[in-house]
C-alpha cells in the first residue's frame, strides 16, 4: 500500500513509528497529508487553510534533524489546527470576519511545546465563529461536512478538527473544549477527543472568549495518540497562571496495563433523559455492561444539579466572552470599517456590527446583559453559586466512583442546516458536556459504536481534575474491550 | 449661610515595578510610543496577563506603612468599558476585595495632628495615552498595563489646604518606602478629587462633584478652591448641583462639566477569570513587614536624640529619604554630625537645587563627603578651600585627601610663612592699616583678604587675622 491510501487511516503512533524506522521521511508524510486535503476536502471543508510550502520546509529541516541523530517524540509530525491559536507569522481567524488581515505575532504555548516536541503545527481547520456554536455552520467562511455522512454536521465547535481526523485528513489535531467543543464533534464524527482538567494546558495564545473553562486538547483515532498529545501540550505555563503547578505524568506508559478490573464506574441517571436516542441508550448501556463483565464495578448515581447545568453555562460563558471579545474592536488589528472622521463610537459599531456573526452577537448581548447593574445579582452571581452546586455534585460521586460514564451527546449528528435558528435546543444538547467545564473536571469521548444509520455514537467518559491517568486507562480499557 | 467643605480623593499612584502588572514590558516613561510593548499590553487575541509580584508587594509595603489591613485574599475584576486607548476595552482592577483596607495619614494642623483615614488601596492596570490631532487621533500603549495603585481616602478632608497636606504627607511616605518616584510632572500621582458642601449645621453630606485626573498639587488646590466657591454660588443662588465628573482647565482656571450621573457607565464588573486570587499567607506579609522603612516622622525624632541635632535640622534632613540617608552615612564615616548637617542642609541642598538632581544621582559619595567635613575638623584645609574642593566633588567626585597632597591645599597655620604674608600685606596697604588702626574693622577682613591671596588660599584665615592685629598693635 502506497503511503498516501495508508495516510487516511494513520495514527500518529504510526507515523512516529514510521519515521523512526526510516519507512518514510516528514516530506513524504506531509505530501501524503496535502494530498488527501487535495483529493477529499472540497467535500468536508475542514481546512480553512494548508500552507504546504511552510509545512514541506518544516518537514525537510525535520528529515535533516532526523539524519542527525536528533529524535523529539513528534519529529516531522504534522498536527492540524483549530484556527484559535496563534501561530507565528500566520493567520489566525477563529473562523470569523473580524480577524481579517490579522497575522499573529507570537506563538501559543501549545505551539511552542508542540514545536519543541517536534511537531510540524500544518492547517488551520474550521470551527464555529470563536468557538461558539455546536455544528460548525457558524463559521463566517465555510461549512464542514461529516466524513460519514457529508449530509451531516460534523459537530461544534472543534468540527474541522474532528472532520479532519474522522476524514483521514490528518493524524490527529487539536481543539479547544469550553463545554463540550472537543468531545461532542469527537463523537459525532467517530474520534477519540480529550478535555484535559482546567488547568492541565496552558491557554496561552488560545482566542478563547470563556476563560474559565476553556481548554485545549487533542482529537485523535486512538486514546493512544490523546496520550502522545496531550503528554507534549500538558503543564504549568508562567504566561497562563490558571495552569496548575502538577507533574504531567507519563500517560502514554500509564495505558499499557490498562484494565478494568475493580474500577468503580458510575453511571449518571441524570445523562439518560427521555430525550436522549434509543439508539444511544443502547449503545451505551452495552459499553458500560461490557465494562462490568471486564470486572468494573458499575453503580447508578445522581448529579442532582445536571438540570441546571446549560443554563449556568449560558450566563457564565456568556458573561465572559462579552468582554473577551470586547478587544475585537478594530483599532489595533484585524477588520477596521468605518472612517475616523465619523468617529471612534461609529467605528466600533460598523466595525463590530459587520465582523461579527449572528451568534456571537448573540451572546455578547447575552453576556452584557447578564453582567449589567441590577442584573448581575440576579443571573450571573446566580449561575455562580450554581456552578458551585454543581461541582460538588462531582466531588460527592468521586468520592466513590473512579470516573463516570455516560453518553457525550443526547442523539448522533444531525443534519446540516437543522438546528441553525433553536438556540436552546444547541443548549439541551450540550447538556452531559458543560457540567465538566463548569466543574473544572477532565472528560473525554470515544467511539462506542454506530446506530443503524451507521452514525457514531459517542461514550463521554469523566475523571475528576487531574485525573487525566485514570481517565485515559478506563477509556483505553474499554476501547479494548468492545474491540473499536 | 456658611457651608461646610467635604473633600475625598482617590490617588493614583504608578509604582516603581522593572516591568509592567500583567506582562514583562520595561515601563520606561521616556521611550519612543509603542516601544515597550507586546501582544499582552496590546491587547493582542489570545494574550493572558500575568501578574507582577512585585507589584503585589509594594502595594502591601504602602498598606503597611499607612497602617492598613493587609486583606490574605483579595482579587482582580474586569472593568468593562470602551476606550480607544484601553487595549482589551476592559480594565483589570480590584473592584470590592482589594487588597488593603483602612489606614490613614497624618497630617499636621495648628497644634497637633489629624488623621485623614484611607477608605483602601487596590491595584490596578493603567491605559495607554490618547492624543488628539486635528485628522486623527494617536495612541501610545508604552503605559498600557503599568502597575498603578489607588489610595482611596474616606471623604474627611475640609478644606483645599487639607488636601494638598494630605497629599504632600501621601506622597513622602510612598517615596520613603520606595514604592513609587511620585514624580508628579511624569504623572507618577494623580488624583481624582471629590467635593461636597453642606450648610452648616447639617449631618447629611451634599451632592457629591468628582474633578478627575490631575497629577499638580497647584492645580489641585486651584481647582479645589474653584469647585467649593462655584458649589456656594450654585446655592447661595438657589440652584441645585448635580451629581456630575468635571475636568479642571488650567488656561482658563475654572472646572467644567464632563459627564453627569445619568450618563455614568455601567462598568458591569465580574471577577476575572485569566487570574488567579491573590492570596497572601501571614508568613509573607511578615516577611515584607521587615523591608518596611522607618516612618519619616519616626527618622526625624530619631535624629534629633542620636545626632543631637535641633528640630529644623532634622526636619530638613528627613524630608528626602535620600538625603537622610546621606547625612547617617556620612556621619557613620566620621564626618561631625551637625557639621554634616549644616553642609548638607546650605552647601548640598544649593547644588542639588542648582542642577536639580537627587542626590543619588550625582557623583558626591557620603564617603568623599565625610572625608572633606574630617579635613576642615582637623583644621588640615580652610573653609575657602573646603567649600571649592565639594563644589568640585558634585561635580566631579573624587579623594579630597589625595587632592590635598596632590595640589598642596593644606592650610598653612604655620607661623612663620603667615607672618612673612602678614608683613608683606601690611606694608603694601598702609592707607587700610591706618583706617584699622582708626576703628574701621571691615578693613582687617580685607588685609586678611589680601593674606589668603598670597597664601593661595591656603592661610589659616583666623591665625592670619591675629597675627595682622597683633603686628599692626606691636607698631
Amino acid at each position: 500500500m502506497s503511503l498516501n491510501s495508508e495516510f487516511s487511516t494513520m495514527t500518529l503512533a504510526q507515523a512516529s513509528e514510521g519515521l523512526r524506522n526510516g519507512t518514510f521521511s516528514s516530506v513524504e508524510l506531509v505530501r501524503a497529508m496535502h494530498a488527501a486535503i487535495d483529493e477529499k476536502d472540497s467535500v468536508i471543508g475542514a481546512y480553512l487553510a494548508f500552507d504546504a510550502e511552510g509545512a514541506l520546509a518544516a518537514a525537510e529541516a525535520a528529515d535533516t534533524r532526523r539524519a542527525a541523530g536528533e529524535y523529539p517524540l513528534l519529529l516531522g509530525i504534522p498536527i492540524a489546527l483549530k484556527d484559535m491559536f496563534n501561530i507565528k507569522g500566520q493567520p489566525c481567524t477563529c473562523a470569523s470576519k473580524i480577524l481579517e488581515g490579522y497575522i499573529a505575532p507570537y506563538d501559543a504555548t501549545v505551539i511552542t511545546r508542540l514545536k519543541a516536541a517536534g511537531a510540524i503545527p500544518a492547517g488551520r481547520l474550521n470551527m464555529d465563529e470563536f468557538a461558539m456554536g455546536t455544528t460548525t455552520e457558524h463559521s463566517a467562511f465555510q461549512v464542514t461536512r461529516n466524513p460519514v455522512d457529508p449530509t451531516r454536521v460534523p459537530g461544534g465547535s472543534s468540527g474541522g478538527s474532528a472532520a479532519a481526523v474522522a476524514g483521514g485528513l490528518a493524524l490527529a489535531s487539536l481543539g479547544t473544549d469550553t463545554g463540550g467543543s472537543i468531545r461532542q464533534p469527537a463523537s459525532f464524527c467517530g474520534c477519540v477527543g480529550v478535555k484535559p482538567s482546567y488547568g492541565r494546558v496552558s491557554r496561552f495564545g488560545v482566542v478563547g472568549s470563556v476563560s474559565s473553562m476553556d481548554q485545549v486538547g487533542p482529537i485523535t483515532k486512538t486514546v493512544e495518540d490523546a496520550a502522545i498529545l496531550l503528554q507534549a501540550i500538558a503543564g504549568l505555563d508562567a504566561y497562563d497562571q490558571t495552569t496548575v503547578n502538577q507533574p504531567v505524568p507519563d500517560y502514554v506508559a500509564a495505558l499499557r496495563d490498562a484494565s478494568l478490573k475493580g474500577l468503580r464506574i458510575g453511571v449518571p441517571k441524570e445523562c439518560f433523559l427521555d430525550q436522549t436516542d434509543p439508539e444511544v441508550v443502547t449503545k451505551v448501556r452495552a459499553a458500560i455492561d461490557a465494562c462490568a463483565d471486564a470486572g468494573a464495578e458499575v453503580r447508578e448515581i445522581s448529579l442532582p444539579h445536571t438540570a441546571y447545568a446549560s443554563a449556568v453555562y449560558s450566563v457564565c460563558a456568556a458573561g465572559e466572552a462579552s468582554a473577551s471579545l470586547a478587544r475585537f474592536d478594530g483599532v489595533r488589528y484585524g477588520r477596521r470599517r468605518g472612517a475616523a472622521e465619523d468617529g471612534l463610537q461609529a467605528l466600533y459599531n460598523r466595525t463590530r456590527a459587520e465582523g461579527f456573526g449572528a451568534e456571537v452577537k448573540r451572546r455578547i448581548i447575552l453576556g452584557t446583559f447578564v453582567l449589567s447593574s441590577g442584573n448581575y445579582d440576579r443571573y450571573y452571581h446566580r449561575a455562580q453559586q450554581a456552578r458551585t452546586l454543581i461541582r460538588r455534585d462531582f466531588e460527592a460521586a468521586f468520592a466513590h466512583c473512579d470516573v463516570l460514564m455516560s453518553p457525550t451527546t443526547p442523539t448522533p449528528a444531525y443534519l446540516l442546516n437543522s438546528k441553525n435558528d433553536d438556540a436552546l435546543q444547541a443548549s439541551f444538547d450540550d447538556a452531559f458536556t458543560v457540567a465538566a467545564n463548569l466543574a473544572g473536571i477532565c472528560g473525554l469521548s470515544i467511539p462506542c459504536g454506530r446506530t443503524k444509520a451507521h452514525l457514531p455514537v459517542g461514550l463521554q467518559v469523566l475523571a475528576p481534575a487531574f485525573g487525566e491517568v485514570a481517565l485515559l486507562r478506563a477509556a483505553e480499557a474499554c476501547r479494548r474491550e468492545l474491540g473499536v | 449661610m456658611k457651608y461646610l467643605v467635604t473633600i475625598g480623593l482617590e490617588t493614583h499612584v504608578q509604582l516603581s515595578t522593572k516591568s509592567k502588572m500583567f506582562c514583562g514590558c520595561a515601563t520606561s516613561f521616556a521611550a519612543e510610543p509603542n516601544t515597550n510593548v507586546c501582544p499582552i499590553c496590546l491587547g493582542y487575541p489570545g494574550a493572558l496577563p500575568a501578574m507582577n509580584r512585585e507589584a503585589i508587594k509594594l502595594t502591601v509595603l504602602s498598606g503597611l506603612m499607612l497602617g492598613c489591613d493587609i486583606q490574605a485574599w483579595s482579587k482582580f475584576d474586569r472593568k468593562n468599558y470602551f476606550y480607544a486607548d484601553a487595549a482589551k476595552n476592559y480594565q483589570i482592577t480590584q473592584a470590592d476585595q482589594p487588597l488593603c483596607l483602612g489606614g490613614g495619614v497624618d497630617i499636621p494642623v495648628p497644634g497637633g495632628t489629624n488623621r485623614i483615614r484611607i477608605h483602601h488601596i487596590h491595584l490596578e492596570e493603567d491605559v495607554g495615552k490618547s492624543t488628539h490631532h486635528p485628522r486623527c487621533s494617536g495612541i501610545d500603549f508604552n503605559r498600557s498595563s503599568t502597575a498603578l495603585m489607588e489610595i482611596v481616602s474616606e471623604p474627611v478632608m475640609s478644606s483645599a489646604d487639607e488636601a494638598i497636606a494630605y497629599l504632600r504627607a501621601l506622597r513622602q511616605i510612598l517615596v520613603y518606602t520606595g514604592v513609587s518616584n511620585c514624580n508628579l510632572e511624569e504623572g507618577n500621582m494623580r488624583s481624582d478629587v471629590n467635593i461636597s458642601i453642606r450648610p452648616e449645621g447639617t449631618e447629611t453630606l451634599g451632592t457629591k462633584v468628582e474633578i478627575k485626573n490631575m497629577n499638580s498639587f497647584s492645580h489641585i488646590h486651584a481647582a479645589a478652591l474653584y469647585e467649593i466657591a462655584r458649589q456656594e454660588r450654585v446655592l447661595k443662588q438657589g440652584g441645585t448641583l448635580v451629581q456630575e465628573t468635571r475636568r479642571w482647565d488650567p488656561d482658563l482656571c475654572e472646572t467644567a462639566s464632563m459627564r453627569t450621573k445619568e450618563d455614568a457607565q455601567d462598568y458591569r464588573y465580574f471577577p476575572e477569570p485569566d487570574l488567579l486570587p491573590i492570596v497572601l499567607a501571614p508568613e509573607q506579609i511578615d516577611a515584607w513587614r521587615l523591608l518596611l522603612p522607618e516612618l519619616p516622622e519616626d527618622k526625624r525624632v530619631r535624629f534629633v536624640g542620636q545626632y543631637a541635632l535641633p528640630e529644623y535640622d532634622a526636619k530638613v534632613l528627613c524630608a528626602q529619604l535620600p538625603v537622610a540617608n546621606f547625612f547617617e552615612e556620612a556621619v557613620k564615616l566620621g564626618a561631625p554630625a551637625k557639621a554634616a548637617s549644616n553642609w548638607i542642609m546650605t552647601d548640598v541642598l544649593r547644588l542639588l537645587g542648582q542642577s536639580e538632581q537627587d542626590i543619588i544621582d550625582v557623583p558626591l559619595t557620603a564617603e568623599a563627603f565625610a572625608s572633606l567635613l574630617k579635613l576642615v575638623e582637623t583644621k588640615a584645609i580652610n573653609m575657602p578651600v573646603a567649600k571649592g574642593l565639594l563644589d568640585e566633588l558634585f561635580e566631579t567626585g573624587g579623594d579630597p585627601a589625595a587632592w590635598v597632597k596632590e595640589r598642596g591645599l593644606a592650610q598653612v597655620s604655620d607661623t612663620g610663612a603667615i607672618e612673612q604674608f602678614a608683613r608683606e600685606v601690611i606694608a603694601a596697604h598702609p592707607k587700610v592699616v591706618e583706617d584699622f588702626k582708626g576703628g574701621k574693622q571691615p578693613a582687617l577682613q580685607f588685609l586678611v583678604g589680601q593674606v589668603m591671596k598670597l597664601s593661595r588660599g591656603k592661610a589659616n584665615p583666623q591665625m592670619a587675622g591675629e597675627m595682622i592685629k597683633q603686628m599692626i598693635d606691636d607698631r
